[in-house]
């Protein structure tokens, strides 16, 4: 699958609280949550941001809380993709549960600015910076991640596994 | 092989011999829950997957504990689906209000999380359990939802690290102190995907107060679990209360670690992490006088019993400064209880501090003390991002309860011993 998309560049340790902040946790609507997302950090980002834009970001990208709702108001706003040097471990493990994508790329996460425009080979893992004209690899998916992609998440997987 | 801790919880609950870092494990839950932000979400999912029925009653929380009591519609209406997927589900330990308490001080207190269990609880600070011996770790609703339908979970086996804390803490220094030192050293993700093993003889001398509030903490350096190895100061919290068999584990001497940090605390003074992150750390003597106007005194990191008497010994005979609003939060309501009956809330209430019922309220500026633009809080609290108790442009402090107090008495981050002196 390809994904191809303007990118919106942030900053290493981005918390989940800068994603979504706790006072908009009152509901778990995506389009509501959408429209606060990071909005400590960006308040303009929810009004500009286009569906198919990238997020690329420093380290620990997702630090902070447990709230599933940090995923869900990225994927509500339309983002397709969020490329980063490195993810905090509950966000990672979000993302995959409910079907958003995620790269981790030191290299790539260094040089994309925000603005650039990218096409992004979710099987492969390559990152064609067209605005730059470089090329970055993403660092492989597990093989037990890549089969939650397969199933189209944690509960459709269960459900496979369960039988329900 | 030589084995930690984690490991060996690991292994025994994949039904291995045993299992490496790195290597993807299906474990067996003995413990999950979630909160009124995290839980509506889980039950959604658990709707989704079309499940009939919960793997344990007896093995699964929920705990509305972030937006009680209720705050708005909204958030009434997110507890109300707890407290109906309770009924519908006959689970014995739903926790109302009146019952409830702050779900990470609350699960230890009941008895309902143990030594060598494998908890799992939609909210970061589930880890606080590592402080009992316990593999416990955060994870999201969805994952919450697939542990309450079949009892299990997937894990990559975490790396080690192991702490070495060693020397004799000075008069006001305690756990608080020894993890934010520890996360201004090793950084937000200094032990990201990784369990961080605290050890040494001050570790083994360390209440479980101060004990929960280190590993509460371990999610702000990333890791997926902060774990102690339990010993008779464990024994004797757990055997009284311990709603089901429990089981001790322990390290290998010579098992394997990514890293070993080894300190000597014993100059160590309280710290403070400033704005806006919990690695910024410094010493309390190190920082110029920052006036304040809001104090928080409770939380899943240092709202228990042993920090309201700390608090209580600063704060008694004196009052709260003028134009600063402190808030004391016992944690549970039999802290609560307990708080009262040795007198404790009868300091804090003639120092001019409000008590208020347990809640996790102004950590996450959900609710019950929220700043405005260009205000800056002391909390006892663990998080400090920007944002993340109010206003964008409001600032928090972390410390431990007594440093708390100080600040709250002379109007400005202080020393305990500024005020008792």
């Amino acid at each position: 699958m390809k994904i191809k998309g303007k990118t919106w560049k942030f900053a290493n340790d981005v918390d989940t609280d800068a994603i979504i902040a706790a006072r908009y946790l009152n509901t778990t609507d995506a389009k509501e949550l959408a429209a606060h997302c990071m909005e400590d950090i960006d308040p303009e980002f929810a009004s500009r941001v286009r569906p198919g834009d990238i997020i690329a970001a420093g380290k620990n990208f997702g630090c902070g809380s447990s709230r599933e709702h940090a995923p869900i108001a990225i994927k509500g706003a339309g983002i397709s993709c969020v490329v980063a040097q490195s993810f905090a471990r509950i966000f990672y493990r979000n993302s995959f549960n409910m079907g958003l994508p995620i790269l981790e790329c030191p290299e790539g996460a260094d040089r994309i600015q925000t603005g650039d425009e990218l096409e992004i080979d979710l099987d492969s893992g390559v990152i064609q910076n067209i605005t730059r004209k470089e090329t970055y690899r993403a660092q492989a998916i597990a093989p037990f991640m890549q089969k939650l992609i397969k199933a189209g998440g944690l509960i459709e997987y269960v459900r496979e596994q369960t039988g329900l | 092989m030589p084995k930690t801790i984690s490991e060996k919880i690991l292994a025994d609950h994949a039904g291995k011999p045993e299992v490496s870092p790195d290597e993807l494990v299906e474990v067996r839950i003995d413990f999950a829950h979630g909160n009124d932000i995290t839980a509506p979400l889980a039950i959604e999912a658990f709707r989704r997957a079309g499940a009939k029925k919960v793997f344990d009653r007896e093995r699964i929380s929920l705990v509305p504990d972030h937006f009680v009591p209720n705050k708005d519609i909204a958030s009434a209406i997110q507890a109300r689906m707890l407290a109906d997927f309770a009924k519908e589900f006959d689970l014995p330990y739903y926790f109302e209000v009146g019952r409830m308490g702050v779900e990470h001080a609350l699960l230890p207190e009941q008895g309902l999380v143990l030594p060598g269990d494998v908890a799992i609880g939609a909210d970061s600070h589930t880890c606080t359990y590592g402080a009992l011996g316990a593999f416990a770790t955060g994870v999201g609703s969805t994952d919450l939802a697939a542990a309450m339908i079949t009892g299990r979970l997937w894990f990559k086996v975490p790396q080690s690290m192991k702490f070495i804390f060693k020397g004799k803490l000075r008069p006001w220094v305690g756990g608080k102190d020894m993890i934010l030192y520890t996360i201004g050293k090793i950084g937000v993700d200094g032990a990201r995907y990784r369990a961080m093993e605290f050890t040494g003889e001050l570790i083994e001398s360390l209440s479980m107060t101060d004990r929960f509030s280190m590993c509460n903490m371990a999610i702000e350096a990333g890791a997926k679990v902060g774990i102690i190895t339990p010993d008779s100061i464990t024994q004797e919290y757990v055997s009284a209360r311990a709603k089901r068999p429990y089981k001790f584990y322990s390290s290998d001497p010579d098992a394997s670690y990514e890293a070993v940090y080894e300190w000597d605390l014993s100059d160590l003074e309280p710290v403070v992490a400033m704005p806006h992150s919990p690695q910024n750390v410094k010493q309390v003597t190190e920082i110029p006088k920052t006036p304040i106007d809001q104090v928080v005194i409770g939380s899943c990191t240092n709202g228990r019993l042993e920090d309201l008497r700390l608090a209580a010994q600063v704060m008694k005979g004196r009052k709260v400064a003028r134009g600063v609003r402190c808030i004391v939060i016992p944690a549970t309501q039999r802290i609560y209880l307990e708080a009262m009956e040795e007198g404790l809330l009868e300091i804090f209430i003639e120092a001019e501090a409000a008590v208020s019922t347990p809640t996790c309220g102004p950590c996450l500026g959900g609710h019950m003390g929220i700043l405005a633009p260009g205000e800056t809080a002391v909390a006892t609290t663990n998080r400090n991002f920007v944002g993340r108790m109010g206003h964008v442009d409001s600032k928090v402090y972390l410390s431990n309860p007594a440093v708390a107090a100080a600040s709250a008495i002379l109007g400005r981050i202080a020393h305990p011993e500024e005020v008792l002196s």
